[in-house]
Protein backbone atom coordinates (compact mmCIF):
# COMPACT_ATOMS: atom_id res chain seq x y z
CA UNK A 1 0.00 0.00 0.00
CA UNK A 2 2.63 2.48 1.12
CA UNK A 3 4.88 1.30 -1.67
CA UNK A 4 2.25 1.97 -4.27
CA UNK A 5 1.62 5.46 -2.87
CA UNK A 6 5.33 6.18 -3.03
CA UNK A 7 5.31 4.89 -6.58
CA UNK A 8 2.40 7.19 -7.48
CA UNK A 9 4.28 10.22 -6.20
CA UNK A 10 7.48 9.20 -7.96
CA UNK A 11 5.99 10.35 -11.26
CA UNK A 12 6.56 14.04 -11.92
CA UNK A 13 3.20 14.37 -13.66
CA UNK A 14 1.43 13.01 -10.59
CA UNK A 15 3.28 15.41 -8.30
CA UNK A 16 2.28 18.30 -10.54
CA UNK A 17 -1.29 17.09 -10.79
CA UNK A 18 -1.57 16.94 -7.00
CA UNK A 19 -0.04 20.36 -6.40
CA UNK A 20 -1.89 22.18 -9.17
CA UNK A 21 -5.10 20.32 -8.46
CA UNK A 22 -5.15 20.98 -4.72
CA UNK A 23 -4.44 24.67 -5.22
CA UNK A 24 -7.06 25.01 -7.96
CA UNK A 25 -9.63 23.10 -5.88
CA UNK A 26 -9.00 25.43 -2.96
CA UNK A 27 -9.49 28.54 -5.10
CA UNK A 28 -12.46 27.08 -6.94
CA UNK A 29 -14.19 26.34 -3.64
CA UNK A 30 -13.58 29.84 -2.21
CA UNK A 31 -14.76 31.62 -5.33
CA UNK A 32 -17.51 29.04 -5.78
CA UNK A 33 -19.21 29.86 -2.47
CA UNK A 34 -19.95 33.39 -3.63
CA UNK A 35 -20.87 32.41 -7.18
CA UNK A 36 -23.25 29.66 -6.12
CA UNK A 37 -24.94 31.64 -3.37
CA UNK A 38 -25.40 34.62 -5.68
CA UNK A 39 -26.85 32.26 -8.28
CA UNK A 40 -24.09 32.87 -10.77
CA UNK A 41 -23.05 29.20 -10.99
CA UNK A 42 -23.55 29.13 -14.73
CA UNK A 43 -20.87 31.77 -15.29
CA UNK A 44 -18.16 29.21 -14.57
CA UNK A 45 -19.75 26.83 -17.04
CA UNK A 46 -20.02 29.48 -19.73
CA UNK A 47 -16.45 30.66 -19.25
CA UNK A 48 -15.10 27.12 -19.48
CA UNK A 49 -16.51 26.84 -22.99
CA UNK A 50 -15.02 30.19 -23.87
CA UNK A 51 -11.71 28.87 -22.59
CA UNK A 52 -12.04 25.86 -24.86
CA UNK A 53 -12.64 28.07 -27.87
CA UNK A 54 -9.74 30.33 -27.05
CA UNK A 55 -7.31 27.46 -26.45
CA UNK A 56 -8.28 26.01 -29.83
CA UNK A 57 -7.69 29.41 -31.40
CA UNK A 58 -4.33 29.79 -29.67
CA UNK A 59 -3.19 26.37 -30.83
CA UNK A 60 -4.05 27.17 -34.44
CA UNK A 61 -2.29 30.52 -34.25
CA UNK A 62 0.66 28.80 -32.67
CA UNK A 63 0.68 30.89 -29.48
CA UNK A 64 0.90 29.74 -25.89
CA UNK A 65 -2.64 28.65 -24.95
CA UNK A 66 -2.68 29.73 -21.29
CA UNK A 67 -1.16 33.16 -21.74
CA UNK A 68 -3.57 33.78 -24.60
CA UNK A 69 -6.68 32.34 -22.97
CA UNK A 70 -6.50 33.96 -19.54
CA UNK A 71 -6.87 37.57 -20.78
CA UNK A 72 -9.42 36.59 -23.42
CA UNK A 73 -11.63 34.75 -20.94
CA UNK A 74 -11.33 37.64 -18.48
CA UNK A 75 -12.50 40.07 -21.16
CA UNK A 76 -15.48 37.86 -22.00
CA UNK A 77 -16.35 37.58 -18.31
CA UNK A 78 -16.39 41.39 -18.02
CA UNK A 79 -18.65 41.60 -21.05
CA UNK A 80 -21.01 39.10 -19.44
CA UNK A 81 -21.09 41.21 -16.26
CA UNK A 82 -21.72 44.39 -18.20
CA UNK A 83 -24.45 42.97 -20.43
CA UNK A 84 -25.98 41.17 -17.48
CA UNK A 85 -26.30 44.43 -15.58
CA UNK A 86 -28.16 46.38 -18.21
CA UNK A 87 -29.76 44.34 -20.89
CA UNK A 88 -32.96 42.69 -21.97
CA UNK A 89 -31.24 39.33 -22.49
CA UNK A 90 -31.40 37.41 -19.24
CA UNK A 91 -28.15 36.24 -17.73
CA UNK A 92 -28.69 32.52 -18.23
CA UNK A 93 -29.66 32.78 -21.91
CA UNK A 94 -26.68 35.05 -22.48
CA UNK A 95 -24.30 32.52 -20.94
CA UNK A 96 -25.93 29.69 -22.90
CA UNK A 97 -25.39 31.58 -26.15
CA UNK A 98 -21.78 32.41 -25.34
CA UNK A 99 -20.85 28.90 -24.24
CA UNK A 100 -22.47 27.13 -27.19
CA UNK A 101 -20.91 29.60 -29.65
CA UNK A 102 -17.42 29.27 -28.16
CA UNK A 103 -17.60 25.49 -28.19
CA UNK A 104 -18.80 25.56 -31.80
CA UNK A 105 -16.14 28.03 -32.91
CA UNK A 106 -13.41 26.02 -31.17
CA UNK A 107 -14.44 22.74 -32.77
CA UNK A 108 -14.95 24.42 -36.14
CA UNK A 109 -11.48 26.02 -36.10
CA UNK A 110 -9.78 22.83 -35.08
CA UNK A 111 -11.42 20.77 -37.83
CA UNK A 112 -10.96 23.38 -40.57
CA UNK A 113 -7.27 23.67 -39.90
CA UNK A 114 -6.99 19.95 -39.64
CA UNK A 115 -4.45 20.45 -36.89
CA UNK A 116 -3.49 17.41 -35.01
CA UNK A 117 -4.78 18.39 -31.58
CA UNK A 118 -6.44 16.02 -29.25
CA UNK A 119 -9.78 17.74 -28.64
CA UNK A 120 -10.54 15.20 -25.96
CA UNK A 121 -7.72 16.43 -23.76
CA UNK A 122 -9.25 19.93 -23.76
CA UNK A 123 -12.80 18.76 -23.30
CA UNK A 124 -12.08 16.20 -20.60
CA UNK A 125 -8.66 17.20 -19.36
CA UNK A 126 -5.35 15.43 -19.23
CA UNK A 127 -3.03 15.50 -16.27
CA UNK A 128 -0.15 14.76 -18.66
CA UNK A 129 -0.59 18.18 -20.23
CA UNK A 130 0.37 20.07 -17.05
CA UNK A 131 3.77 21.74 -17.17
CA UNK A 132 5.86 23.93 -14.93
CA UNK A 133 4.09 27.16 -15.90
CA UNK A 134 0.77 25.67 -14.73
CA UNK A 135 2.37 25.12 -11.34
CA UNK A 136 3.70 28.66 -11.12
CA UNK A 137 0.38 30.12 -12.23
CA UNK A 138 -1.60 28.09 -9.74
CA UNK A 139 0.69 28.96 -6.84
CA UNK A 140 0.40 32.70 -7.62
CA UNK A 141 -3.34 32.41 -8.12
CA UNK A 142 -3.96 30.60 -4.88
CA UNK A 143 -1.78 32.98 -2.87
CA UNK A 144 -3.76 35.89 -4.31
CA UNK A 145 -7.13 34.25 -3.63
CA UNK A 146 -6.21 33.35 -0.05
CA UNK A 147 -4.91 36.83 0.76
CA UNK A 148 -7.93 38.47 -0.86
CA UNK A 149 -10.25 36.21 1.07
CA UNK A 150 -8.58 36.93 4.38
CA UNK A 151 -8.49 40.70 4.04
CA UNK A 152 -11.92 41.17 2.49
CA UNK A 153 -13.75 38.21 3.97
CA UNK A 154 -16.41 40.30 5.71
CA UNK A 155 -17.05 42.40 2.63
CA UNK A 156 -17.28 39.29 0.49
CA UNK A 157 -19.88 37.98 2.92
CA UNK A 158 -21.89 41.22 2.77
CA UNK A 159 -21.87 41.24 -1.04
CA UNK A 160 -22.74 37.57 -1.30
CA UNK A 161 -25.64 37.90 1.13
CA UNK A 162 -27.16 41.12 -0.23
CA UNK A 163 -25.31 43.15 -2.83
CA UNK A 164 -27.81 46.02 -2.83
CA UNK A 165 -27.30 46.62 0.88
CA UNK A 166 -23.54 46.24 0.44
CA UNK A 167 -23.62 48.95 -2.22
CA UNK A 168 -25.74 51.19 -0.02
CA UNK A 169 -23.15 51.17 2.76
CA UNK A 170 -20.41 52.13 0.36
CA UNK A 171 -18.78 48.80 -0.54
CA UNK A 172 -17.44 48.85 -4.08
CA UNK A 173 -19.51 45.93 -5.33
CA UNK A 174 -18.56 46.44 -8.98
CA UNK A 175 -14.88 46.16 -8.14
CA UNK A 176 -15.44 42.89 -6.30
CA UNK A 177 -17.56 41.58 -9.16
CA UNK A 178 -14.68 42.25 -11.51
CA UNK A 179 -12.17 40.61 -9.18
CA UNK A 180 -14.38 37.54 -8.89
CA UNK A 181 -14.88 37.36 -12.66
CA UNK A 182 -11.13 37.56 -13.14
CA UNK A 183 -10.47 34.85 -10.56
CA UNK A 184 -13.17 32.64 -12.01
CA UNK A 185 -11.64 33.05 -15.47
CA UNK A 186 -8.15 32.11 -14.28
CA UNK A 187 -9.45 29.11 -12.35
CA UNK A 188 -11.35 27.92 -15.39
CA UNK A 189 -8.37 28.20 -17.74
CA UNK A 190 -5.92 26.53 -15.35
CA UNK A 191 -8.36 23.89 -14.15
CA UNK A 192 -9.45 23.05 -17.65
CA UNK A 193 -6.08 21.42 -18.40
CA UNK A 194 -6.60 19.19 -15.43
CA UNK A 195 -10.26 18.15 -15.55
CA UNK A 196 -11.36 19.45 -18.94
CA UNK A 197 -13.51 22.36 -20.01
CA UNK A 198 -16.72 20.37 -19.80
CA UNK A 199 -16.12 19.44 -16.18
CA UNK A 200 -14.22 22.35 -14.61
CA UNK A 201 -17.34 24.22 -13.50
CA UNK A 202 -18.20 21.29 -11.24
CA UNK A 203 -15.09 22.06 -9.15
CA UNK A 204 -16.57 25.52 -8.58
CA UNK A 205 -20.13 24.44 -7.88
CA UNK A 206 -20.11 21.03 -6.19
CA UNK A 207 -18.18 21.76 -2.96
CA UNK A 208 -20.50 24.64 -2.02
CA UNK A 209 -23.65 22.68 -2.81
CA UNK A 210 -22.43 19.77 -0.72
CA UNK A 211 -21.46 22.05 2.12
CA UNK A 212 -24.72 24.04 2.33
CA UNK A 213 -26.63 20.79 2.74
CA UNK A 214 -24.82 20.29 6.02
CA UNK A 215 -23.76 23.67 7.36
CA UNK A 216 -25.84 26.74 8.09
CA UNK A 217 -23.32 29.49 8.83
CA UNK A 218 -21.33 31.31 6.21
CA UNK A 219 -17.97 30.84 7.85
CA UNK A 220 -18.42 27.08 8.26
CA UNK A 221 -19.72 26.82 4.70
CA UNK A 222 -16.60 28.55 3.38
CA UNK A 223 -14.17 26.46 5.41
CA UNK A 224 -15.95 23.17 4.80
CA UNK A 225 -16.23 23.84 1.06
CA UNK A 226 -12.48 24.16 0.85
CA UNK A 227 -11.96 20.96 2.81
CA UNK A 228 -14.56 19.06 0.78
CA UNK A 229 -13.05 20.37 -2.44
CA UNK A 230 -9.53 19.24 -1.55
CA UNK A 231 -10.65 15.84 -0.26
CA UNK A 232 -12.80 15.08 -3.28
CA UNK A 233 -10.02 16.15 -5.60
CA UNK A 234 -7.31 14.02 -3.99
CA UNK A 235 -9.66 11.04 -3.71
CA UNK A 236 -10.67 11.38 -7.35
CA UNK A 237 -7.12 11.77 -8.60
CA UNK A 238 -5.84 8.83 -6.56
CA UNK A 239 -8.73 6.62 -7.69
CA UNK A 240 -8.18 7.53 -11.31
CA UNK A 241 -4.53 6.59 -10.96
CA UNK A 242 -5.25 3.17 -9.53
CA UNK A 243 -8.17 2.14 -11.67
CA UNK A 244 -6.92 3.96 -14.78
CA UNK A 245 -9.98 6.13 -15.41
CA UNK A 246 -10.13 9.69 -16.79
CA UNK A 247 -9.13 12.07 -13.97
CA UNK A 248 -11.74 14.78 -14.54
CA UNK A 249 -14.64 12.38 -14.72
CA UNK A 250 -13.48 10.48 -11.64
CA UNK A 251 -13.21 13.70 -9.59
CA UNK A 252 -16.68 14.80 -10.65
CA UNK A 253 -18.12 11.40 -9.72
CA UNK A 254 -16.51 11.58 -6.27
CA UNK A 255 -18.04 15.06 -5.90
CA UNK A 256 -21.41 13.73 -6.96
CA UNK A 257 -21.23 10.97 -4.36
CA UNK A 258 -20.27 13.48 -1.66
CA UNK A 259 -23.19 15.68 -2.71
CA UNK A 260 -25.66 12.80 -2.56
CA UNK A 261 -24.44 11.82 0.90
CA UNK A 262 -24.82 15.41 2.13
CA UNK A 263 -28.28 15.61 0.59
CA UNK A 264 -29.40 12.45 2.34
CA UNK A 265 -27.95 13.84 5.57
CA UNK A 266 -29.94 17.05 5.16
CA UNK A 267 -33.17 15.14 4.59
CA UNK A 268 -32.62 12.84 7.56
CA UNK A 269 -31.41 15.36 10.10
CA UNK A 270 -32.63 18.78 9.17
CA UNK A 271 -36.14 18.65 7.78
CA UNK A 272 -37.57 17.14 10.96
CA UNK A 273 -37.98 20.45 12.77
CA UNK B 1 -36.42 72.15 12.27
CA UNK B 2 -33.21 70.92 10.69
CA UNK B 3 -33.34 69.35 7.29
CA UNK B 4 -31.53 66.03 6.94
CA UNK B 5 -32.12 65.61 3.22
CA UNK B 6 -33.17 68.23 0.68
CA UNK B 7 -34.41 66.88 -2.61
CA UNK B 8 -34.81 69.53 -5.26
CA UNK B 9 -36.09 69.19 -8.79
CA UNK B 10 -34.96 65.59 -8.88
CA UNK B 11 -35.29 63.51 -12.03
CA UNK B 12 -34.48 59.80 -11.85
CA UNK B 13 -34.67 57.00 -14.38
CA UNK B 14 -32.87 54.33 -16.35
CA UNK B 15 -31.25 54.46 -19.76
CA UNK B 16 -32.67 57.86 -20.56
CA UNK B 17 -36.20 56.94 -19.53
CA UNK B 18 -37.55 59.21 -16.81
CA UNK B 19 -39.39 57.49 -14.00
CA UNK B 20 -39.53 60.31 -11.50
CA UNK B 21 -39.62 63.82 -12.90
CA UNK B 22 -38.90 67.05 -11.04
CA UNK B 23 -39.59 65.89 -7.52
CA UNK B 24 -38.87 68.16 -4.56
CA UNK B 25 -39.30 67.47 -0.87
CA UNK B 26 -37.39 67.69 2.39
CA UNK B 27 -36.73 65.19 5.08
CA UNK B 28 -36.51 66.75 8.54
CA UNK B 29 -34.47 65.47 11.39
CA UNK B 30 -36.48 62.97 13.40
CA UNK B 31 -39.14 62.86 10.70
CA UNK B 32 -41.22 59.83 9.76
CA UNK B 33 -41.95 60.02 6.06
CA UNK B 34 -44.27 57.58 4.34
CA UNK B 35 -43.88 57.26 0.59
CA UNK B 36 -46.99 55.95 -1.13
CA UNK B 37 -47.87 55.28 -4.76
CA UNK B 38 -48.97 52.64 -7.22
CA UNK B 39 -46.69 49.83 -8.34
CA UNK B 40 -44.27 51.13 -10.92
CA UNK B 41 -44.74 54.74 -9.87
CA UNK B 42 -41.08 55.04 -8.95
CA UNK B 43 -40.97 54.51 -5.19
CA UNK B 44 -38.13 51.99 -5.40
CA UNK B 45 -36.33 54.19 -7.90
CA UNK B 46 -36.50 57.06 -5.42
CA UNK B 47 -35.00 54.86 -2.71
CA UNK B 48 -32.18 53.84 -5.03
CA UNK B 49 -31.56 57.49 -5.76
CA UNK B 50 -31.35 58.43 -2.09
CA UNK B 51 -29.05 55.48 -1.37
CA UNK B 52 -26.83 56.52 -4.24
CA UNK B 53 -27.35 53.30 -6.21
CA UNK B 54 -28.39 55.31 -9.26
CA UNK B 55 -27.31 58.80 -10.24
CA UNK B 56 -29.82 61.61 -10.70
CA UNK B 57 -30.49 62.52 -14.33
CA UNK B 58 -31.25 66.01 -13.15
CA UNK B 59 -31.71 68.00 -9.96
CA UNK B 60 -30.01 67.04 -6.74
CA UNK B 61 -30.21 65.37 -3.39
CA UNK B 62 -28.39 67.22 -0.65
CA UNK B 63 -27.41 65.45 2.55
CA UNK B 64 -26.88 67.62 5.61
CA UNK B 65 -24.74 66.21 8.36
CA UNK B 66 -25.32 62.74 6.93
CA UNK B 67 -23.17 60.56 4.72
CA UNK B 68 -24.89 58.51 2.07
CA UNK B 69 -23.20 55.33 3.26
CA UNK B 70 -24.50 55.92 6.79
CA UNK B 71 -28.11 55.38 5.79
CA UNK B 72 -29.60 52.13 7.07
CA UNK B 73 -31.41 50.40 4.23
CA UNK B 74 -33.94 47.63 4.83
CA UNK B 75 -34.83 45.80 1.63
CA UNK B 76 -38.04 43.85 1.16
CA UNK B 77 -37.63 40.71 3.20
CA UNK B 78 -38.50 38.58 0.15
CA UNK B 79 -35.61 39.91 -1.96
CA UNK B 80 -33.10 38.28 0.38
CA UNK B 81 -32.52 34.59 -0.21
CA UNK B 82 -34.39 32.58 2.43
CA UNK B 83 -32.05 29.61 2.39
CA UNK B 84 -28.83 31.56 2.64
CA UNK B 85 -26.43 29.83 5.04
CA UNK B 86 -25.55 32.60 7.49
CA UNK B 87 -26.00 33.14 11.19
CA UNK B 88 -28.04 36.07 12.46
CA UNK B 89 -24.88 37.52 14.00
CA UNK B 90 -22.92 37.32 10.73
CA UNK B 91 -25.67 39.23 8.96
CA UNK B 92 -26.19 41.91 11.61
CA UNK B 93 -22.44 42.53 11.97
CA UNK B 94 -22.15 43.13 8.23
CA UNK B 95 -24.16 46.32 8.77
CA UNK B 96 -21.15 47.88 10.46
CA UNK B 97 -18.97 47.52 7.38
CA UNK B 98 -19.40 51.21 6.52
CA UNK B 99 -17.19 51.99 9.49
CA UNK B 100 -14.34 49.58 8.76
CA UNK B 101 -11.34 50.32 6.60
CA UNK B 102 -9.78 48.50 3.69
CA UNK B 103 -9.09 45.48 5.84
CA UNK B 104 -12.58 44.36 6.65
CA UNK B 105 -12.07 43.13 10.19
CA UNK B 106 -14.52 43.84 12.99
CA UNK B 107 -13.28 45.33 16.25
CA UNK B 108 -14.98 45.50 19.63
CA UNK B 109 -16.80 48.71 18.79
CA UNK B 110 -18.52 47.05 15.85
CA UNK B 111 -19.33 43.92 17.80
CA UNK B 112 -20.88 46.05 20.52
CA UNK B 113 -22.97 47.87 17.93
CA UNK B 114 -24.26 44.56 16.62
CA UNK B 115 -25.05 43.31 20.13
CA UNK B 116 -26.96 46.49 20.90
CA UNK B 117 -28.95 46.29 17.70
CA UNK B 118 -29.85 42.68 18.44
CA UNK B 119 -30.96 43.60 21.95
CA UNK B 120 -32.96 46.59 20.74
CA UNK B 121 -34.98 44.34 18.44
CA UNK B 122 -35.21 41.65 21.13
CA UNK B 123 -33.58 39.01 18.96
CA UNK B 124 -30.37 38.63 20.92
CA UNK B 125 -31.39 35.05 21.69
CA UNK B 126 -31.40 34.30 17.97
CA UNK B 127 -27.80 35.48 17.56
CA UNK B 128 -26.33 32.09 16.68
CA UNK B 129 -29.36 30.81 14.79
CA UNK B 130 -29.25 30.34 11.05
CA UNK B 131 -31.11 32.88 8.94
CA UNK B 132 -32.66 29.98 7.03
CA UNK B 133 -34.40 28.70 10.16
CA UNK B 134 -36.20 31.95 11.03
CA UNK B 135 -39.78 33.02 10.39
CA UNK B 136 -40.55 35.88 8.00
CA UNK B 137 -41.07 38.32 10.86
CA UNK B 138 -37.81 37.33 12.53
CA UNK B 139 -35.91 37.64 9.27
CA UNK B 140 -37.21 41.16 8.92
CA UNK B 141 -36.04 42.05 12.43
CA UNK B 142 -32.59 40.77 11.48
CA UNK B 143 -32.56 43.07 8.47
CA UNK B 144 -33.65 46.01 10.63
CA UNK B 145 -30.89 45.22 13.14
CA UNK B 146 -28.35 45.11 10.31
CA UNK B 147 -29.56 48.51 9.10
CA UNK B 148 -29.32 49.92 12.65
CA UNK B 149 -25.66 48.93 12.65
CA UNK B 150 -25.14 51.09 9.60
CA UNK B 151 -26.88 54.20 10.89
CA UNK B 152 -27.70 56.36 13.86
CA UNK B 153 -29.75 58.84 11.83
CA UNK B 154 -31.87 57.47 9.03
CA UNK B 155 -33.58 54.19 8.18
CA UNK B 156 -35.14 53.53 4.78
CA UNK B 157 -37.60 50.68 4.51
CA UNK B 158 -38.94 49.22 1.27
CA UNK B 159 -42.45 47.81 1.64
CA UNK B 160 -41.80 46.37 5.09
CA UNK B 161 -45.40 45.29 5.65
CA UNK B 162 -45.61 43.02 2.61
CA UNK B 163 -46.04 39.37 3.56
CA UNK B 164 -46.68 40.18 7.20
CA UNK B 165 -49.92 39.26 8.92
CA UNK B 166 -51.88 41.85 10.85
CA UNK B 167 -50.20 41.19 14.19
CA UNK B 168 -46.61 41.15 12.94
CA UNK B 169 -47.39 44.32 11.05
CA UNK B 170 -48.61 45.99 14.22
CA UNK B 171 -45.48 44.88 16.07
CA UNK B 172 -43.28 46.17 13.26
CA UNK B 173 -44.90 49.60 13.46
CA UNK B 174 -44.43 49.65 17.22
CA UNK B 175 -40.71 48.99 16.73
CA UNK B 176 -40.43 51.71 14.11
CA UNK B 177 -42.33 54.16 16.27
CA UNK B 178 -40.01 53.49 19.17
CA UNK B 179 -36.90 53.91 17.01
CA UNK B 180 -38.31 57.16 15.72
CA UNK B 181 -39.52 58.65 19.00
CA UNK B 182 -37.09 57.30 21.57
CA UNK B 183 -33.90 56.83 19.55
CA UNK B 184 -34.61 59.87 17.38
CA UNK B 185 -33.90 58.05 14.13
CA UNK B 186 -35.56 59.49 11.04
CA UNK B 187 -37.48 57.01 8.94
CA UNK B 188 -38.49 56.85 5.31
CA UNK B 189 -40.94 54.06 4.65
CA UNK B 190 -42.26 53.03 1.27
CA UNK B 191 -45.61 51.40 1.79
CA UNK B 192 -48.95 50.27 0.43
CA UNK B 193 -50.42 50.20 3.86
CA UNK B 194 -52.14 53.57 3.96
CA UNK B 195 -54.34 52.76 6.93
CA UNK B 196 -51.42 52.27 9.25
CA UNK B 197 -49.10 54.86 7.80
CA UNK B 198 -51.79 57.40 8.63
CA UNK B 199 -51.31 56.49 12.23
CA UNK B 200 -47.54 56.54 12.47
CA UNK B 201 -46.23 58.78 9.69
CA UNK B 202 -45.57 62.47 10.22
CA UNK B 203 -45.11 63.50 6.60
CA UNK B 204 -46.33 61.83 3.47
CA UNK B 205 -45.07 61.80 -0.09
CA UNK B 206 -47.42 60.47 -2.71
CA UNK B 207 -45.98 59.67 -6.12
CA UNK B 208 -48.28 59.40 -9.12
CA UNK B 209 -46.51 59.75 -12.48
CA UNK B 210 -45.62 63.44 -12.46
CA UNK B 211 -48.21 64.39 -9.89
CA UNK B 212 -46.70 64.61 -6.44
CA UNK B 213 -48.13 65.39 -3.06
CA UNK B 214 -45.82 66.24 -0.21
CA UNK B 215 -47.01 67.47 3.16
CA UNK B 216 -48.17 66.38 6.55
CA UNK B 217 -50.18 63.22 6.89
CA UNK B 218 -53.09 65.15 8.43
CA UNK B 219 -53.33 67.39 5.41
CA UNK B 220 -53.20 64.47 3.02
CA UNK B 221 -56.12 62.84 4.73
CA UNK B 222 -58.09 66.08 4.44
CA UNK B 223 -57.22 66.45 0.75
CA UNK B 224 -58.29 62.90 0.01
CA UNK B 225 -61.61 63.34 1.78
CA UNK B 226 -62.14 66.62 0.01
CA UNK B 227 -61.63 64.98 -3.39
CA UNK B 228 -64.23 62.40 -2.61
Amino acid sequence: MIDSIIEMFSYTFMQRAFIVGILISLCAALVGVSLVLRRYSMIGDGLSHVAFGSVALATILGIAPIEFSIPLVIIVSFLVLKINNNSKISGDSLIAIISASSLAIGTFLVSIKGVNIDINSYLFGSILSLDKSDMIFSVILSLFVIILYIISYNKIFAITFDDTFAKSIGINVNLYNMIFSTLCSIIVVLGMRLVGSLLISSLIIFPTLTSINIFKKFKTVVISSVIISIITFTTGLTLSYYIATPTGATIVIVNLIAFIISYIYSILFQKKK
Amino acid sequence: MKKLIEVSNLTLGYEGRKIIDKLSFDLYENDFLCVVGENGSGKSTLIKGILGLIKPMNGKIQYNDLKQKNIGYIPQETTVSKHFPASVYEIVLSGTLNSVGLLSFYNNEQKEKADNALKKLKIYNLKDKSFADLSGGQRQKVLIARALCATSKLLILDEPSNNLDYNSRKKLYEILKELNEIDCISIIMVTHDLDHSNLIGKHLLSIKEDDFYYGTVENYVKVIHHDR
